[in-house]
C-alpha cells in the first residue's frame, strides 16, 4: 500500500489554561443543570398532549427526564474514569499481576480489571499477553470478568438512578463474584482447555515501550477522547434502554410484575439470567431498565441477577473468547459466573 | 522507505490510526508502507496488549489508544 497525498491538516493545540479554565467551568455548568432536570422535564412533558397521570403521560414523564439524567451522569462518569485510568494500562498491570501466585492475586486482579483501560475489542491479545507472562489462568479470569461486570459505568449510573445501597450491594458482590470465580476457575487447572495454538504459543515480552511521559492536560484529553468514543458508541443503547424502561414504568402493572419478578417466585432468579445472557447491551443501557424494574416491585435479588448477567457475561464477547478457550473451558466459565449470580440474586431475594 | 504495522483487530480506532500514520507520513514527507495486522495471535506475538499498537521498520512505538501526531512523525523520522 502506498501513501494517498493528503492536505496536511495543522494541528494546533489549545493553550494549557483553556483546559483548567474549560473542564471545571464546563463541570459545574453541567452540574447545575443536572439539578434542574426535574422542573425541566416535567415542562417538556407537559407540552404533550396527554394527562400526566395516564399510562402514556407516566412513560413520556419517565423518558424525558431519564435522557438527560443518564447522559449527563455518562458524562461526568466516562470523563472522569477516562482521565483516573490514565494512570494504567495492561503492560503495567501485567507487570504487576506476573509473579503474583498467592491468593490475593485475585482480588487485586479484580481492582485492575476495573481500573485498567482495555475495549472488548483487544481483550484477546490481552488475554494471550496475560497467559504467556505466567499470570495464572484463574487470575486472568478474575480481571477479566470484573472489568465489564463493575465497571465505573454502571455504578455510577445505579448510584445516580437507584441509590447508593443498591449500588454498594451491587459493588460488594460484583467484585466478590469475579474473585471467587476466578479462584474456582484456578483451581480446576483448566490450561489444558485453553486452545492448542495459545499454550503453545511463546508470545514475546510485551514491547518494552518507554512510558509515555504524559501531562495533566494530556489526562484531561484522554478523558475527552473517550468521552467522545464511548458517548458516540452507546447513545443508542441507552436511548433504547430507557425506551423500554419508560415503557414498563408506564405500561406494565405492578400486580403482573410482583408475579414474575417477585421474590416468590423461585424460578425468576435463573430465568432472569437465562434471558439476561444473551442479551446485547452494556451498563448504560440496562439500568434504566432495572429502574423501572425496581419502581415496579421487581425483587432486587432477581434483578440484580438480570443486570449482573447481562453486563458480566454477554454472547459477543464469548464468541471474541472463542479463539483462544474452547467451547468447554467457555462452558465451564459462564456456568462458574452464573453460579455466581444465581446465588447472589437467591441471597438477596432470601435476606429482604 | 519503511515499513509501518498497525496491530488492531479492527475497531474504529485502528482505521483512524491508520489513516494518522499515512496523514503524518504525508506531511513530513516520508515513503511508507503501512500494513494492518488484525489477527490476534499475530498481535500477540508481537507483544501488543492493548491496540491499536503500531511498529515502526519491527521495532514497537506505541500501544493502546490513538497516537499522538506529533509522535507519529517523530517514529517516521527516527
Amino acid at each position: 500500500m502506498t501513501v494517498q497525498t493528503h492536505d496536511p491538516v495543522p494541528h494546533r493545540a489549545k493553550p494549557d489554561w483553556l483546559w483548567y479554565v474549560g473542564v471545571p467551568a464546563v463541570g459545574v455548568a453541567l452540574y447545575l443543570l443536572y439539578g434542574q432536570l426535574i422542573p425541566i422535564s416535567e415542562w417538556v412533558t407537559a407540552l404533550f398532549p396527554v394527562d400526566r397521570h395516564s399510562h402514556t403521560g407516566e412513560a413520556i414523564a419517565f423518558f424525558v427526564y431519564d435522557v438527560p439524567k443518564v447522559l449527563l451522569l455518562l458524562t461526568g462518569i466516562v470523563f472522569v474514569t477516562g482521565v483516573l485510568r490514565s494512570w494504567f494500562s495492561p503492560e503495567k498491570t501485567r507487570a504487576i499481576l506476573a509473579g503474583k501466585r498467592e491468593i490475593w492475586g485475585y482480588p487485586l486482579a479484580a481492582l485492575l480489571g476495573v481500573l485498567t483501560p482495555f475495549c472488548s475489542c483487544s481483550s484477546v491479545p490481552l488475554f494471550i499477553g496475560f497467559v504467556s507472562a505466567g499470570i495464572p489462568l484463574g487470575v486472568t479470569f478474575s480481571f477479566l470478568i470484573a472489568g465489564p461486570m463493575v465497571g465505573p459505568v454502571g455504578l455510577g449510573l445505579l448510584y445516580g438512578l437507584v441509590g447508593w445501597k443498591i449500588a454498594t450491594i451491587y459493588l460488594v458482590f460484583g467484585f466478590s463474584i469475579a474473585t471467587v470465580a476466578g479462584v474456582i476457575l484456578g483451581r480446576m487447572g483448566l490450561e489444558r482447555y485453553l486452545q492448542d495454538w495459545v499454550r503453545e504459543l511463546n508470545a514475546g515480552p510485551a514491547g518494552d515501550l518507554p512510558e509515555a511521559q504524559l501531562t495533566l492536560v494530556d489526562r484531561l484529553r484522554i478523558g475527552l477522547e473517550q468521552l467522545r468514543e464511548i458517548l458516540g458508541k452507546v447513545w443508542i443503547w441507552v436511548l433504547v434502554g430507557i425506551g423500554i424502561g419508560a415503557a414498563i414504568h408506564g405500561f406494565v402493572p405492578e400486580e403482573m410484575m410482583l408475579r414474575i419478578m417477585g421474590g416468590d417466585a423461585w424460578w425468576s432468579v435463573p430465568a432472569a439470567v437465562v434471558v439476561g445472557v444473551p442479551m446485547y447491551t452494556n451498563a448504560a443501557g440496562v439500568i434504566p431498565i432495572v429502574e423501572a424494574l425496581l419502581g415496579k416491585g421487581a425483587a432486587l435479588g432477581t434483578t440484580l441477577a438480570f443486570m449482573m448477567s447481562v453486563i458480566a457475561l454477554s454472547l459477543p464477547e464469548m464468541i471474541i473468547l472463542k479463539q483462544v478457550l474452547t467451547l468447554r473451558l467457555i462452558a465451564i466459565f459462564i456456568a462458574v459466573v452464573s453460579s455466581g449470580i444465581l446465588a447472589t440474586g437467591y441471597l438477596f431475594n432470601l435476606l429482604l | 522507505m519503511k515499513t509501518v504495522k498497525v496491530y488492531g483487530p479492527g475497531c474504529a480506532r485502528c482505521t483512524t490510526t491508520e489513516q494518522m500514520v499515512k496523514d503524518a507520513a504525508a506531511r513530513i514527507g516520508v515513503e511508507v508502507a503501512v500494513e494492518k495486522i488484525t489477527d490476534a495471535k499475530s498481535i500477540a506475538i508481537a507483544g501488543v496488549m492493548s491496540t491499536p499498537g503500531i511498529a515502526v521498520d519491527g521495532k514497537l512505538v506505541h500501544a493502546g489508544g490513538l497516537p499522538d501526531a506529533a509522535k507519529l512523525e517523530t517514529w517516521l523520522q527516527g
